[in-house]
């Protein structure tokens, strides 16, 4: 296996396309979300704006957990590895994610002891590696990385390692697109549902979008063609006035999703009764923190967390943006203060934030563009 | 994080109830199949892996076709970074891989 630089089926991705303009009705205009992240950067990179017809906007979702952490979050973090005894570690995505007095990165150049892991069974060995320490992870993700910090709670547990804890921000991706939904200036018209996501928890937990809110979802892979054809799908069912639940991404996504990482998400984590999301505000029962059981491996029990509350740089829209009501360029200081080089919100740091992904090709290309026409 | 990346199944590590080793491009890590008892997998599964632990089992093409996408949204070199950074499967200093945070992931 190699990396190929191209489409698949690029004849395919012409037909899908022609079959969207034939099934789009002129006289509406859609607005679909895509929820996850990962479609958002998919989205921007292949350029599937330019494709579809101009009546149908992406509208892009919280699915991006660096995100929508608030950033009393990251301060209440970097505030437990104040102590010189605790290793923060965390993935390399959290790294350039500013705090009030800077990223973890920016502290560890200060001298606060922080450590990229690639993998939470990492953290576990740094704290057998280091017995006089002890070993915070930053825990952070949808159900994608859940799990794997679940059963690694699981195995300090069993092991009794007492040099070790979690700081849990893992989120959940239902609660969040039922606040979108009960959001008084939202409309949406259909989802584009989270891949990965979805190859965890299943198809089913959607199906009250379907039902309740008469929504179409359609899961999705990541290509071009895969966004193509779930447009198309949930074109199929809004022409027909239906609201299901649909799985384009069949040949990766099990329908009950993975039923051993639920049992461990569920042995280990329990609903918090609300977390703030960065944009979004207090959404009830939409994170994870453990379980009693877990409780001596719960740094937010192990260790007094101040519950810093940071609102958002005033100038920084990252909660209209977050929520579809503004554009990235739409922002005040979207390219002049605000760049992924110097991020000041959060949607600019992650590559699957949408100002990261609108600056990194729509920004670049029109720039480019200005530079060729002054030129010519 | 959110982007799965696919592996090959080489070796089940023995001794371990649920490591085995991966090819991804090349490049042979250890990484955990805890979250795939149900499925059995076997040497020659292909499975797609987030943050060092393999969540469901895939076909080849499947595979090449994810490998594609990385490569296409400019995250396979993050992702081969995240790979790198599993545990190597000569472990002479286990704790080596733990990066002194060199840099961040999303570069």
């Amino acid at each position: 296996m190699k990396f190929v630089d191209e489409f698949r089926d690029p004849e395919l991705i012409h037909k899908t396309a022609e079959e969207i303009q034939r099934l789009a009705d002129p006289a509406r205009h859609y607005r679909l979300m895509e929820v996850c992240g990962g479609h958002t950067h998919a989205i921007y990179r292949f350029g599937l704006k330019d494709i579809l017809p101009s009546n149908i906007e992406l509208i892009h979702g919280p699915g991006c957990p660096v995100c929508v952490l608030p950033m009393g979050r990251i301060d209440d973090g970097l505030s437990i590895a104040q102590n010189s005894n605790v290793i923060f570690t965390a993935f390399g995505d959290m790294m350039r994610v500013p705090g009030t007095h800077g990223s973890p990165l920016e502290h560890k150049a200060r001298g606060m002891d922080v450590r990229i892991v690639y993998s939470p069974a990492d953290a576990i060995k740094l704290a057998k590696a280091n017995p006089e320490k002890h070993v915070m992870f930053f825990a952070i993700g949808f159900e994608t990385t859940a799990p794997s910090t679940a059963l690694v709670l699981q195995r300090a547990k069993k092991e009794n390692l007492r040099n070790f804890s979690i700081f849990c921000n893992h989120v959940t991706i239902i609660p969040a697109i039922r606040a979108i939904l009960d959001s008084p200036d939202m409309r949406i018209d259909g989802f584009i549902g989270p891949g990965h996501v979805s190859t965890v928890i299943g198809c089913r937990p959607y199906e009250w979008i379907a039902k309740n809110e008469r929504k179409p979802i359609v899961v999705s892979g990541f290509e071009p063609l895969d966004l193509l054809q779930s447009i198309v799908m949930l074109l199929r069912q809004l022409r027909a006035g239906e609201s299901r639940v649909e799985n384009q991404y069949k040949r990766v996504v099990p329908w009950e999703g993975n039923i051993a990482a639920l049992r461990a998400m569920s042995d280990v984590f329990e609903l918090r009764p609300y977390f703030e999301w960065r944009g979004l505000g207090f959404i009830s029962q939409s994170a994870l923190r453990l379980s009693e059981e877990y409780a001596e491996w719960d740094s937010e029990r192990l260790f007094a967390i101040p519950g810093i509350r940071v609102t958002d740089p005033k100038a920084a829209q990252c909660g209209e943006v977050l929520k579809g009501v503004l554009k990235p360029a739409q922002c005040k200081l979207f390219g002049n203060e605000c760049t992924p080089e110097h991020p000041i919100g959060a949607l600019m740091v992650s590559s699957e934030g949408s100002c990261a992904a609108y600056y990194n090709y729509e920004h670049r290309k029109a720039a480019l563009l200005t530079s060729l026409g002054a030129s010519a | 994080m959110c982007l799965a990346i696919p592996g090959k199944i080489v070796e089940l590590v023995p001794a371990s109830e649920t490591l085995a080793v991966v090819d991804v491009v090349g490049v042979r890590r250890r990484i955990d199949l805890a979250l795939l008892e149900n499925e059995h997998p076997i040497v020659g599964d292909w499975v797609l892996i987030h943050v060092g632990f393999a969540m469901s089992k895939i076909s080849e093409q499947d595979a090449t076709e994810q490998m594609n996408t990385l490569a296409m949204l400019g995250e396979a070199e993050a992702a081969m970074q995240e790979v790198r950074g599993y545990d190597s499967v000569a472990e002479a200093q286990p704790d080596a891989h733990v990066s002194q945070g060199t840099g961040p992931r999303n570069e």
